[in-house]
Order: C-alpha cells, then sequence, then structure tokens
C-alpha cells in the first residue's frame, strides 16, 4: 500500500453510490439463486434418502467429492460449456449447497417424531398427503437451518467467481489489489459481510412466520 | 363387529407376532388386549386399520373383508389414539382435531366447527383451541389425540396404550373421563395396554396375549380374574387377583348382621350385657359415631360417657364393592365392617371371616350380586343358585346358553330365562343385562380355553356397566356384529 494512503476514502464510496448497488445486487443474485436451485435439488433427493437408506450414504460422498473440488476448477471446466457467464458461476455454486442441504433435509424428515408420522398413516393420509402435509412442514426448521449455513457460505464465495468475471462485488476486491487501493477491497467486503448477516436474519425471521409452533423448541442453528 | 379369523403375522426373520388368531369383538364394547411386551398386541390392533397387514388370515369390520376397502379410505372410518398422542406439532390444536373431517373434504369451516365441539367434549376449554401441541402439558395433549381420533364420529376406535406415558394421578383422571366419554359415545373400541390393572379397570372384555402372539384367554375382567385360564394367565393378572376381584362383587349382596349396635343414649350396662367385646354407638338416625371397647367402659353413665374409637371406615350399601366392604373390616378397631345405607344408617356389621365366605359364595353365584351367577361354574364351591331372586336369571340362562351356543345369545337369552325366574322384581333388568354381558363371552368359544372346564358359564353384572351403560348396543353384540 502506498504510503499516506487511507485504509478508506469515504469520498471514494460517495461516488460509485450507484456502482456498489448494482453489483450488490448482482452479488445477491449470484449467491441466492444458487441456494434456492440447491434447495429445488436437495428437497426430493433428501427425500428418496430419506425414503431408501442406502441411497443415502452414495449421495452423501457424491455430494461431498464435489465440494471438495476446488471452485476455480469447477469454474474453468463450465467455461468450456457456458462461457464467462453467471451460470458458469452459479452452477457450482448450486452443487456446493448439496453438502449441506441434502443431510438437512434428511435430518429434518427424520425429525419427524414417529408417532406423528405413525398418527398420520392412521388418520388416514395417501403417502404423498402425509409428506407434502405433513412430514415436510415439520421438517422445514431443519432445512432453514441448513439453508442458513448454504446461503452465508454461497454470498460469501461468489467473489472467487471474479476469476472468470462474474465475482458481484468480487470485482472490487480484485480491482482494489490491482489498483493497490484499499478503499473498495475494505467497502466490498464488509458489504459482503452484510449481505450475508442481512440474509441470515432474514432467513430466520422467515423461519418464525413460517414455523410459529417450533418456538418453544429453540431452532436448532 | 371386528372379527379375526386364524390370523397370524410373521415376519421374514422368521419370528410370528400374532399365531392364528381367531377373536370377536363386541359392537359397542370395550375390548382390552394385554400381555407382556413381544406379546403382538399392538400388531392385533394395527392389522384392523391395515397398518399391519397379516400374512394369513382374515380381518372384518361389519361383515367385510377390510382388504376390501383402500387403507386410507378405511382408516378415516377408524379412530386412533397412540401413546405419546402424536399430534401434528405445525397444527394448532383446533386443525389436529380437525384432521380427519378435513382429509374427508368436510370444508374448512364445518371441519373446525366440529373440532370445537370434540374439544369441549374432552373436556378441553376453547382458549386451546389456537394454541400449538407443545404449549400443552402431556395428559391435555392426549385428550387432544382422543378428541382427533374421534374427529369423524368413527364407530371405531383403536387405542396403543393411550394413557401410559402421563403420570399415574393423570392416568386415573384421563381413564375416568374416558369411561365417561365411553358410556355417553358407545363407540367399538380395541385398547392395548401392558397394564392388567388398567385392562381391568377398563374393559369389557380383555384378551391376554402369551409371547408368541398367541391368545391365552378371553374373558369379562371378572371371569379372568375368577378363572385364569392357565398358569400364565394367573401369573400375568398378578398375586392379588383374589382380592381385585372383590371390586366386582357388588357389597349390596353382602349379608350383615345386627351386631352389637346400640344408642349412644342407653346405659353402659346394655353394653356389657351384650356380652361382645366391641359395641358401636349410633345417633338417633342410627348414623355411626364410633367403637366402644366394652372393657374400658365407665362404671356407669351412657355410651356417650365412654371413649369411642374412630370407625376406620364403612361402606355404602349402594355403589361400594366387596371391596371396600373388606377393607372395613381390616381396619375396623372391633374387625367388624359397617355397612350403611343410602342415608348413612347402620344396615348392618360383617367381619372378614363372613365377608369372604360370602365372597366366595358370590363367585357361585349364591348372593344376590354376585359376580358370577351360573350353578356348578366349577369355582370348586359348587354351591347351586339359591335364594337370589334378581342374578337367578342370570345363572339360569347362563346354562342355557352356554349350552345353545354362541350367535342368538343376546336374543334367546331373556326368554330362557324368564319363566325360571319368577321372583325378580318387577322392573329389574338382570335378564337383559346378564344376556348382555353373557353374550359376547360366548363369542370367541374357540379361543377360549377355560370353556370346557367351566360350561355353565356365569353371567357377571359389571359395576360399571350398572352405572347406566345401555344393554341394547352390547346386546346385539354377536348376532348383530353383521349389521
Amino acid at each position: 500500500m502506498r504510503d499516506g494512503e487511507p485504509l478508506i476514502r469515504w469520498v471514494w464510496i460517495g461516488d460509485h453510490v450507484g456502482e456498489l448497488a448494482h453489483y450488490t445486487g448482482v452479488h445477491l443474485r449470484l449467491g441466492l439463486l444458487p441456494v434456492l436451485f440447491g434447495l429445488i435439488i436437495s428437497v426430493p433427493l433428501g427425500m428418496l434418502c430419506h425414503r431408501y437408506r442406502w441411497v443415502y450414504p452414495p449421495t452423501l460422498t457424491a455430494a461431498n467429492v464435489l465440494y471438495s473440488i476446488p471452485s476455480l476448477a469447477l469454474f474453468m471446466i463450465f467455461v468450456r460449456y457456458t462461457g464467462l457467464t453467471e451460470r458458469t458461476v452459479m452452477i457450482p455454486l448450486t452443487l456446493y449447497t448439496l453438502s449441506v442441504l441434502i443431510p438437512n433435509v434428511v435430518d429434518g424428515l427424520a425429525s419427524v417424531p414417529d408417532p406423528v408420522r405413525q398418527a398420520a398413516t392412521a388418520m388416514g393420509f395417501s403417502t404423498v398427503r402425509r409428506v407434502l402435509q405433513v412430514e415436510l412442514p415439520i421438517a422445514v426448521p431443519v432445512v432453514v437451518a441448513g439453508v442458513r449455513v448454504a446461503a452465508v457460505s454461497s454470498i460469501s464465495l461468489v467473489a472467487v467467481g471474479q476469476l472468470i468475471g462474474q465475482g458481484g462485488l468480487g470485482y472490487y476486491i480484485t480491482r482494489g489489489l490491482q489498483l493497490d487501493f484499499p478503499t473498495p477491497i475494505i467497502t466490498a467486503t464488509v458489504l459482503i459481510m452484510l449481505l450475508a448477516l442481512v440474509t441470515d436474519a432474514l432467513l430466520v425471521l422467515a423461519q418464525r412466520l413460517l414455523t410459529p409452533w417450533a418456538r418453544g423448541k429453540g431452532a436448532k442453528a | 363387529m371386528i372379527r379375526f379369523d386364524a390370523v397370524s403375522k410373521n415376519y421374514p426373520n422368521g419370528t410370528t407376532a400374532v399365531d392364528a388368531l381367531s377373536l370377536e369383538l363386541a359392537e359397542g364394547g370395550l375390548t382390552v388386549l394385554v400381555g407382556p411386551s413381544g406379546c403382538g398386541k399392538t400388531t392385533t390392533l394395527r392389522m384392523v386399520n391395515r397398518m399391519v397387514e397379516p400374512s394369513a388370515g382374515t380381518v372384518s369390520l361389519r361383515g367385510q373383508d377390510i382388504r376390501e376397502v383402500a387403507a386410507p379410505e378405511l382408516r378415516r372410518g377408524i379412530g386412533y389414539v397412540i401413546q405419546h398422542a402424536g399430534l401434528f406439532p405445525h397444527r394448532t390444536i383446533l386443525d389436529n382435531v380437525a384432521t380427519v373431517p378435513l382429509l374427508l373434504g368436510w370444508g374448512k369451516k364445518k371441519a373446525r366447527s366440529r373440532a370445537a365441539e370434540l374439544l369441549e367434549l374432552v373436556g378441553l376449554p376453547a382458549t386451546m383451541a389456537k394454541r400449538y401441541p407443545y404449549q400443552l402439558s402431556g395428559g391435555q395433549q392426549q385428550r387432544v389425540g382422543v378428541a382427533r381420533a374421534l374427529g369423524a364420529d368413527p364407530p371405531v376406535l383403536l387405542m396403543d396404550e393411550p394413557f401410559s406415558a402421563v403420570d399415574p394421578i393423570v392416568r386415573g383422571e384421563l381413564q375416568a373421563e374416558f369411561l365417561r366419554l365411553q358410556k355417553e359415545l358407545h363407540k367399538t373400541i380395541v385398547f392395548v395396554t401392558h397394564d392388567i390393572d388398567e385392562a381391568i379397570k377398563l374393559g369389557d372384555h380383555i384378551a391376554v396375549f402369551r409371547t408368541g402372539g398367541k391368545l391365552a384367554q378371553f374373558d369379562t375382567p371378572e371371569r379372568l380374574l375368577a378363572h385364569p385360564a392357565d398358569d400364565f394367565v394367573a401369573d400375568f393378572v398378578g398375586q392379588d387377583r383374589g382380592i381385585r376381584r372383590l371390586s366386582f362383587v357388588q357389597a349390596s349382596g353382602l349379608p350383615l348382621r345386627e351386631g352389637p349396635v346400640l344408642p349412644v343414649t342407653a346405659p353402659v350396662a346394655d353394653a356389657r350385657s351384650l356380652g361382645e367385646p366391641w359395641v358401636l354407638a349410633v345417633d338417633a338416625a342410627r348414623r355411626p359415631l364410633g367403637w366402644a371397647a366394652v372393657a374400658d367402659l365407665p362404671p356407669g353413665g351412657t355410651l356417650a360417657d365412654a371413649t369411642l374409637a374412630p370407625l376406620g371406615h364403612t361402606f355404602a350399601l349402594a355403589g361400594d364393592s366387596a371391596r371396600a366392604a373388606l377393607d372395613a373390616a381390616l381396619l375396623s378397631p372391633s374387625r367388624l365392617a359397617v355397612g350403611v345405607d343410602a342415608q348413612g344408617a347402620v344396615a348392618g356389621v360383617a367381619d372378614a371371616y363372613e365377608l369372604s365366605a360370602a365372597i366366595a359364595g358370590a363367585s357361585a353365584g349364591v348372593t344376590t350380586t354376585g359376580d358370577a351367577a351360573g350353578a356348578g361354574t366349577g369355582d370348586g364351591t359348587g354351591v347351586p343358585t339359591s335364594g337370589a331372586p334378581d342374578t337367578t336369571p342370570g345363572g339360569v340362562q347362563d346354562g342355557t346358553a352356554a349350552g345353545a351356543g354362541a350367535p342368538a345369545d343376546g336374543e334367546a337369552a331373556p326368554e330362557a330365562a324368564a319363566p325360571a325366574a319368577p321372583a325378580a322384581p318387577a322392573g329389574q333388568a338382570a335378564p337383559a343385562e346378564a344376556a348382555e354381558s353373557a353374550a359376547p363371552a360366548e363369542a370367541v368359544a374357540p379361543a377360549d380355553p377355560a370353556d370346557p372346564a367351566a360350561p355353565a358359564r356365569p353371567a357377571a353384572k359389571l359395576t360399571k356397566r350398572d352405572a347406566g351403560e345401555g344393554g341394547p348396543a352390547e346386546q346385539g353384540g354377536v348376532g348383530g356384529g353383521e349389521r
């Protein structure tokens, strides 16, 4: 860092408010859409793993193996098919969420007390209705706990996408490094952290509203 | 109503949960399945609503093989209550209770108003409707469980150890209320428990299972206590079955004698002249005041001047059982139990020995309200029915019915009994009642090992039933099972 350069030049922030807002929006999209896609994949997969226990270990191993592939390597693989687009960032991030979301869906379904499942069957719920109206709603708190972890990690991972030019606020981090100018780096880092925290807080709030019945138990994080 | 025909359940690993079970449960009756763990009682219960499918044999409900009905549809017509209530944690109490009506497509408004009625029926305040299960105590949750099972007013209720997860005091309350509810509703109930006391308290009939899914005995509670089919059953019902069966003998039938009873105003000389060690002092209305020990009486004056020992407790001729009478005798300082009438006036006294003789006779059908009325029941006493106007019909009917075999009991019995019982007081429902309790027992002749030993089946007049549970529903038990 150049001598005399302050950590933050507030003027720069003031000059870039519009641009910062734009990249914040992009960052949110890149970070959260993969969580949504991950959920769409994990719920049926998790249900399958719950129903047929033998499916679970290989599925979980596969998800963990995917998670262990460095993001850089995954970007390079997908670049060949999807180019330098947002999709190239979102596909790996989606895959990463699976290693958190699948086990949480499975645990969530397993958290349905046996007497409740039996009662539902005995009341005359068909299997499909039982899953949709009883088991999945009861799994929500555990699933949301997984979503929180996935969302926070996904939001912070987006910045890596800057390697292929799609990193949301990560743009400012590489720019700052290139220009040896700390203000954008710090600003982007703080914004990313704030995004993660606010998203997490909103998810907690959403869960409270969605599952007022779970309040007594203290939702697992 | 519910009929098991040679039903077995075997698992691929070779275990047999239920072994060739044949059983017929009467409509409107409360049948308890009881036995040690692993005896197949819960499996049996779950075969009724197809939660478990039998490996062999058929289960039929009102004459229809239950496999002919799609499982979810069948289940909506059968209430189900389980040990930990199994309430849906994500639904309010009201919506929990409305579950089955909603499944049946009643519409939200109608389902909820029905649910509100049911909450009231099981004694829960309306303020609870909007709460979630976690906000309720275990006992309250169990009430909601019962309400939910009654949702669409199903004729049949299956209950799998519904009261065993709550503390003994709450359990007692729930049991009492449950009996009250059943008196109103007359559901056909199958109730599983491992607790023989609960079985005896609640059941009209009890099926005792032994390990390996075999039915050991199917009988009325008092018969089970009086005539356990074998050592296993005797052991299972416990050491104190002799005492417990006294609960089924009404105190009103016990022989009482005048005894050493004197008004408290009587001179002590009168007390001495009776030649008894204790004298019971009574007030002007013959209400008991206490026992006076003759040896400790003052030299002169009246009994009022004597120190009276407390009574222990008395027993009421109307309402109390022989068990209370015997207990009164054991606790009394004079060893004499004091029987009182409805006004609290002394009707007479008896000691434990006299009571036990009467009670032993009761099982052979001698006393007026004994728990068994048939002559020669194989009880060992062999005392023939006599001098018991209001149970004579029961005894006669029983012999007849047992000889005639099962199906038509309910109808045939009163006719058969009537001519033989000219002494039966008018207005006394003895024949009908006797028939009622005898009929379901007959239904399972093949499964009842006690049968050959005791061909004349004692009829029982259950204390529980006397309190007003109607005969009609029961009478159709066997013959009307198909309706």
